[in-house]
């Protein structure tokens, strides 16, 4: 049942991950690859994995192809035009592929009957979470700080490039308006009478 | 024949080839290069976590997420580099690139 399963699922996944480089419109790439996400998340759920299938869930499906979506719709690009062309590229990365599909092969002829006795989807643990979270916030908690680390370059990253000041435009500077006085605002006069200023 | 590890790896090579393939096919278009990117690592993702779940181990999951972590700050910083881009030259053909060059 559960190879039927797999099965199915599995055939979801590669098919639509083709239609990821296939698709002529980067849109449809977009959403092809969110089916591909969802889709691996099941083949976690089948091992037992829950907790990994729902940061993927949420992390791909949720964040990062949605921020795909973004940027594929903001960019006024002419799609059919960066498409044209592109058949000439086939046979190399065709040979690219077989090659590596060649060698992976290779080094699976090579390593032996693969074959585990111990299979645990939440070792010590009652269910899944409660595993990842026993080892992630004692024994990997540098490792786990690392990443919040990683994700926060990138966010200053991602502002820093993209952040930009356009001229003309009137910001609040507070430094310069805390700095102003009251002589730089007015001026008083005197004018004599019948003279004017 | 059950479910193992097997099933597993030649999924996650498919995935692989695929996205290597998307690479080299979808050369003008660094959008679907960076799509062929998160596949490539999500294919990454499920042999880490295949061999966790059927060694009995955590530590594969712990690294998965990690894992996650770059790929969601590479898309981040990939993504952003290519709205700039767009913003310097109306275009995002690949083949210009080497302007950046000194």
């Amino acid at each position: 049942m559960a190879l039927i399963a797999f099965g199915l699922i599995a055939a979801v996944v590669i098919l639509s991950a083709m239609f990821v480089i296939v698709a002529r419109n980067p849109v449809h790439s977009v959403l092809w690859l969110i089916l591909a996400f969802f889709s691996s998340a099941g083949l976690l759920v089948l091992i037992g994995a829950e907790f990994l299938a729902m940061l993927l869930v949420v992390v791909y499906v949720g964040a990062v192809a949605v921020l795909f979506l973004f940027v594929v719709m903001m960019l006024d690009v002419d799609f059919v035009e960066l498409k044209q062309g592109t058949l000439r590229y086939w046979p190399f990365a065709l040979l690219v592929g077989i090659i590596f599909l060649g060698e992976l092969a290779l080094v699976w002829a090579a390593s032996g009957q693969l074959t585990f006795d111990s299979y645990d989807p939440s070792p010590g643990a009652a269910t899944n979470a409660e595993a990842i979270g026993g080892v992630m916030y004692t024994q990997y908690l540098l490792l786990f700080q690392l990443a919040g680390v990683i994700l926060l370059v990138a966010m200053i990253g991602a502002i820093v490039l993209t952040l930009r000041h356009r001229p003309h435009v009137k910001r609040q500077d507070v430094g310069h308006q805390t700095a102003r006085r009251r002589g730089d605002a007015y001026e008083l006069k005197d004018p004599t009478p019948g003279q004017g200023i | 024949m059950e479910l193992g590890i097997l099933h597993f790896l030649i999924v996650s090579a498919a995935l692989f080839t695929i996205g290597v393939v998307g690479i080299f096919v979808n050369r003008k278009n660094v959008i679907v290069i960076l799509m062929a990117l998160e596949l490539i690592l999500l294919s990454v993702n499920l042999n880490l976590v295949a061999f966790s779940v059927f060694t009995g181990t955590i530590q594969g999951q712990v690294f998965a997420m990690l894992v996650l972590t770059v790929a969601a700050a590479e898309a981040a910083v990939g993504l952003a580099i290519l709205v700039v881009y767009f913003r310097n030259r109306r275009d995002i053909s690949v083949e210009n690139v080497d302007l950046m060059k000194g």
